[in-house]
């Protein structure tokens, strides 16, 4: 490909290459492969997602109200979300309207989904990105108590805590075990925070696990299980019943009571100690720019969390919704998913084939009539073998993943995007706490656009999303008491009812990003199914005009303290809290090796 | 680490003996430990106070259950570089250690990490056991356990019972089948009856993916 230019990145692949492989631990499915310059500068991102999917190949001729619990099935993270996804497409397709308990009952579900991900991924995936937990080793306990102190009312923080758990982690260092923190890069100049604020950051990792075991209580309670909680087309499958006759397991007041109690600790717990945690950290890495990538120019959002039910419009939706493109911040613009023009996906770099006419360079499909046909091969100058592969070429075809564009720009999506577009669409709920994080940070507006400002994003997302939990609960106890207990509308659930035909679009605000499903019904089963996740979005591969991704991008002219230690390169990509990716650190199969990183 | 944050239902997950089966039944033999724990669950019974449970490969949720035990007994398929069929038990505290000697499976990392946390947080449990068994075949995406493994689960579970007695678990051996530990359509019979064939599973490599590759 040599040196070209696009979107405002100077991309050059001349230099030494670097591959990482996986980048995640428990899923494994992403590779990105990046070339330096002398100053061991990226000059080049290519991210690989190294997995077939393939549910939408599962899904044809099926029944369309089973299609959630297939698509719930595309990850075991943001489980109920594709879910979600899912019957709203179908309720579209076929007309169905929801009731207004059932409205609250999703919201509640998809938000606490929204906490639940954003705390676990900031402490036990990412945080470790930042905190070097063997400097902690040396931290003063007692100036440890000083510096929790100075940033929150959080009870747990006298020098004794901090002590004992610094000396269980001595004793563990000692004995040669670091568990969860093996086969970190610690010591790696990278890092730079005091020893105090490692150890205040390595103790809250361990209370963060209490919580994410009671959040998804709520998923339990109102879905049935966790992970994978249970869903309908038509509303909710959970009975509501307050006065406790007549229907066994059904939702009484204990249990509303129960969830209620959950949301306050929560609201306690993200607030008193996950954002004071965030700031802190921020505040020893506000030199660390980089990261930004297409946050700062084109950024997306479909919105999310309708406030009565049925009504999609941008105004009834509390999360976000538009877009901006070309890095204008005078303008969102309105997305619209059935419009065939402006949502597409390309394949011209991606493992896939369109079919007959469809079959040429820089064809875009929208996903109503997308396709979806592996073909797997690699570009002539790629290195290795098919099964092995040493090196990709990225003039080829290069990722399982397709190239969604909208109006043909790569877009950025996920809490990032959404709250830069809350943020200029003045919306206060958005506006306010990132004004709030600058000025105490004393920093501008474009310091939002980087690796940092995404995982601030998420922070403040998850302290957003557990007050409008506490609304929607609320809403819900005030509208049971007012003697109103439906949950289910079934008058479409039988398929005669139905039209020959119909299409229908769901889609929501995953905790990554917009996700989008398309469906197309033909005599009561699935004619077609197209999912457009977040992380298609975000790792997205080239098109055929050479557009990169959102993760090729943020990885863009980020200098590397050591080439062989790939530290920045999985801050980076772990702030996109990638779908793909399941942990922080990365382990080969025999446990020693942190990931294969190969230099050449 | 007291107090703890949070703790509105910790009894839920409360118990003084957790015997625990891990693994994953779709690839082979990394299934021994939930197949050894379903024969020991139809044939034995157990006083209050003992629970077995099908760990599959759960990660962190079930760190709640593991610091909910003061007695864990873990049956695992485990490397260690031994002929296969061999059967390894580790005590103490040279079970999270011998975990992470050398991984196999990704599932044993995130196991190897939940009791490494649970001892972060302060579990401090009276016993731990674990009772592994090296694997034949790994490889087999699909496949039930390999006659060599299979054939270890008696002898593993004279070692876990044996353990157990001592611990007062109170085995006692049962008259009628009990309910099923996990679902219907992964008992053991049916599981390897219903496989299809390589051909129409392509496990034979699928050229829909290799291209002409494969």
């Amino acid at each position: 490909m040599g040196a070209y230019e696009t979107q405002g990145f100077k991309l050059d692949n001349s230099g030494k290459r670097i591959v990482v492989d996986p980048v995640t631990r428990i899923e494994g499915h992403m590779r990105v492969e990046v070339n330096l310059d002398t100053n061991n500068v990226i000059r080049n991102a290519v991210s690989t997602g190294t997995m077939w999917r393939g549910l939408e190949v599962i899904l044809k001729g099926r029944d369309p109200r089973d299609a959630w619990a297939f698509t719930e099935r595309i990850c075991g993270v943001c489980t109920g979300t594709h879910a979600l996804t899912s019957v709203r497409a179908v309720e579209d397709a076929l007309g169905i309207l929801i009731p207004e308990n059932a409205n609250s009952i999703r919201n509640i579900m998809q938000l606490t989904l929204q906490v639940h991900d954003h705390l676990v991924h900031f402490y036990h995936l990412h945080a470790l990105d930042w905190v070097d937990v063997v400097s902690a080793l040396s931290a003063d306990p007692k100036k440890t108590s000083e510096l929790a102190q100075s940033i929150s009312s959080w009870p747990l923080s006298s020098p004794g805590y901090f002590r004992d758990i610094q000396n269980r982690l001595k004793k563990f260092v000692e004995s040669g075990q670091l568990g969860p923190f093996m086969n970190g890069y610690w010591g790696n100049p990278a890092y730079k925070l005091p020893p105090e604020a490692n150890l205040m950051a390595v103790t809250h990792y361990l209370e963060a696990l209490d919580f994410q075991k009671e959040i998804v209580k709520i998923h339990t309670i109102y879905g049935g299980k966790n992970p994978h909680p249970n869903w309908l087309v038509g509303g909710v499958p959970c009975a509501i019943n307050v006065h406790e006759t007549g229907a066994v397991g059904a939702i009484n007041m204990e249990r509303l009571n129960l969830i209620s109690h959950i949301i306050d600790r929560t609201i306690e717990f993200i607030d008193q100690v996950y954002i004071p945690d965030l700031l802190a950290i921020a505040s020893f890495y506000k030199d660390w720019t980089y990261g930004g990538g297409l946050a700062s120019k084109s950024v997306m959002s479909y919105g999310d969390i309708p406030d009565k039910a049925n009504d999609y419009s941008a105004a009834n939706l509390m999360m976000p919704r538009g877009a901006i493109i070309n890095g204008d911040l005078s303008k969102v613009h309105e997305v619209d998913l059935r419009d065939p023009s402006q949502i597409q996906e390309f394949v011209d770099h991606s493992w896939f084939k369109y079919a007959g006419a469809n079959d040429a360079a820089g064809k875009g499909l929208h996903p109503w009539d997308g396709e979806t046909v592996a073909h797997y091969e690699l570009g002539k100058n790629a290195k290795g073998t098919s099964t092995n592969i040493e090196q990709i070429d990225e003039g080829g075809k290069y990722s399982w993943i397709k190239a969604p564009r909208w109006k043909g720009h790569a877009m950025e999506v996920g809490p990032l995007a959404r709250y830069i577009i809350g943020y200029v669409q003045n919306n206060p709920e958005f506006k306010e706490p990132v004004d709030r994080v600058l000025k105490k940070l004393d920093l501008p507006l474009p310091a939002l656009f980087s690796t940092l400002g995404r995982t601030a994003a998420r922070g403040l997302e998850a302290s957003w999303a557990v007050h409008k939990m506490r609304y929607f609960q609320d809403k819900l106890v005030a509208n049971i008491k007012a003697g109103d207990a439906s949950t289910a509308n079934i008058e479409k659930w039988d398929p005669s009812t139905w039209p020959k035909e119909a299409k229908g679009v769901g889609f929501t605000e995953a905790p990554r990003g917009a996700l989008g499903h398309w469906i197309k019904i033909k005599e009561g089963r699935i004619d077609n199914y197209q999912c457009v996740v977040p992380t298609t979005w975000n790792g997205s591969p080239r098109d055929s005009k050479g557009q990169i991704g959102a993760f090729e991008a943020s990885l863009m002219n980020t200098p590397m303290a050591k080439a062989d230690q790939p530290l920045e390169i999985l801050r980076t990509l772990h702030s996109f809290d990638p779908c793909l990716a399941c942990s922080t650190h990365v382990m080969a199969p025999d446990g020693q090796e942190m990931t294969r990183v190969r230099v050449r | 680490m007291k107090p703890r944050a949070m703790s509105t239902s910790d009894l839920d997950y409360r118990c003084d003996t957790l015997i625990l089966g891990i693994g994953n039944l779709l690839w082979a033999d990394e299934g021994f430990g939930v197949r050894a724990l379903e024969k020991l669950h139809a044939d034995w019974s157990f006083r209050p106070g003992v629970r077995l449970l099908d760990g599959g490969t759960q990660g962190l949720y079930l760190l709640p259950y593991i610091e909910g035990c003061r007695k864990l007994l873990i049956l695992d398929a485990v490397d260690y570089g031994l002929p296969p069929g061999t059967l390894k038990v580790v005590r103490d505290e040279e079970v999270p250690r011998f975990m992470g000697v050398k991984k196999m499976s990704l599932h044993q990392t995130g196991f190897q990490e939940v009791l490494s946390v649970a001892q972060l947080r302060g579990w401090n449990p009276d016993s731990v056991m674990l009772i592994g068994c090296q694997p034949e075949t790994l490889d087999d995406y699909g496949g039930s356990l390999s006659d060599t493994v299979k054939a270890r689960i008696p002898e593993a579970l004279n070692l876990a019972l044996d353990t157990l007695y001592g611990w007062l678990a109170k085995p006692l051996r049962r008259t009628t089948p009990p309910a099923d530990l996990t679902l219907d359509s992964l008992a053991l019979e049916l599981y390897e009856a219903e496989r299809p064939s390589a051909e129409m599973a392509c496990r034979m490599g699928d050229g829909r993916f290799l291209g002409g590759a494969a």
